[in-house]
């Protein structure tokens, strides 16, 4: 029994703010934001909305490309670092607008590395035998816990998400997943701030250190690559399409150099959406999916690195 | 084989997209050869592969001249 994606769905708020437009509130300029960063846009949700309307949009799609109903969902798994409230998860406030009760719904907090957690989770229900159409959505906003005044992290982040029906396969379908994390590095990338005796305790924003994020990033990308493509006896050469988290196009670059996979093998999306977290993986392969770069029996290989740290890998024939 | 100077100046020049013979040991890598935050930490990954060494990032952060950086492998590094 093996698990296969079978629908993928996005969405990104209509709004969106350029670099220009940051050149108006902070000291930043639009060639420091896109030669550090790759970026030039990001979309900002409305404040009315909520981590679950996005996913809602990008769910329904995933759902429609799959021809699957909400009755036939028995799974959802949530991952966000921004979720609507403190409790319920998200994954239940989506469940109910999907008119998918009874199904067990949960969120996974990994940060940007939310969805290959969450889609390796998946996996393993799907493998042994416990469901048979999974709802996988990552769906972020992070425009919510940014400093709009700190021009070191305000410029690289944005909202959306993204979402895969993940159905029960006799051919693979997802090879391997690999998931790894590391607590020692938890105050590298974090929001510290808590809520607690009914206020904020702690800082609310993000804060990062950016240079060892991209060292941490770039080392342990390339080894958790090579772990999967090594488990199935492949070379990274046999990589038709690198999906990685978008962070930012050097770390992207620099992984897919030392990976030896040139960059007209990587799905690119960091310049037009920013770093949306757990929603950039999902976002990126519905783009490569729908503009049809991403053709069956092709070997797509799926990672990412987030706060934590947590970092991980999913191989998939598609 | 190359000595440890040789060795930095051209990782420099490869990492910054610099020419090598622009690349003096006492250029600094922000105010001389136009490298950025990233630059530099490309770099010092670049120095620890080819010297097969780990720099910490209080140590690395010391590392803004060419000189710095050979005088640092000399002492640290094997090799």
């Amino acid at each position: 029994m093996y698990s296969r994606i079978t629908g993928t769905g996005s969405y990104l708020p209509e709004k969106i703010l350029t670099n220009h437009d940051l050149e108006k509130m902070v000291e930043t300029s639009d060639e420091w934001i896109r030669t550090r960063t790759g970026i030039t846009q990001r979309h900002i949700a409305e404040k009315s909305q909520k981590a679950s309307d996005l996913a809602l949009y990008a769910s329904q799609e995933a759902m429609k490309a799959a021809n699957i109903a909400s009755s036939d969902i028995d799974l959802i798994i949530v991952a966000t670092t921004t979720p609507d409230m403190v409790f319920p998860s998200t994954a239940c406030i989506l469940q109910h607008k999907l008119g998918a009760d009874n199904c067990p719904a949960f969120d996974v907090q990994a940060v940007c590395s939310g969805f290959v957690y969450a889609l390796a989770t998946a996996d393993q229900f799907i493998r042994s035998g416990k469901c048979r159409n999974a709802l996988v959505v990552g769906t972020e906003i992070y425009s919510k816990i940014l400093d709009w005044n700190d021009r070191s992290t305000c410029v690289l982040f944005g909202d959306g998400a993204g979402a895969v029906v993940l159905s029960q396969s006799e051919q693979p379908g997802i090879l391997s997943s690999h998931l790894h994390a590391s607590g020692s590095y938890k105050d590298v990338l974090s929001v510290p701030g808590s809520i607690e005796s009914g206020a904020v305790q702690g800082n609310p924003y993000i804060n990062m250190e950016g240079g060892t994020v991209f060292k941490f990033a770039v080392k342990v990308l390339e080894d958790v690559v090579r772990e999967a493509v090594e488990e199935n006896k492949l070379k990274p050469s046999d990589i038709d399409w690198l999906i990685p988290h978008q962070a930012n196009i050097r770390i992207i670059r620099s992984t897919a150099q030392k990976l030896g996979i040139p960059l007209d093998k990587v799905v690119v999306t960091v310049d037009k959406h920013g770093n949306t977290s757990a929603a950039s993986i999902p976002l990126a392969l519905d783009i490569a999916v729908k503009d049809g770069r991403i053709r069956q029996d092709q070997l797509v290989l799926l990672e990412g690195v987030g706060g934590g740290f947590t970092w991980g890998a999913v191989l998939l024939r598609w | 084989m190359e000595n440890v100077e040789q060795r930095i100046k051209k990782i420099v020049a490869e990492q910054l997209g610099v020419k090598e013979e622009e690349v003096k040991n006492e250029s600094s890598f922000v105010n001389d050869l136009g490298a950025d935050s990233l630059d530099t930490v490309e770099l010092v990954m670049a120095l620890e592969e080819e010297f097969e060494c780990e720099i910490p990032d209080e140590q690395a952060e010391k590392i803004n001249t060419v000189q710095e950086a050979i005088d640092y492998v000399t002492e640290n590094a094997g090799n």
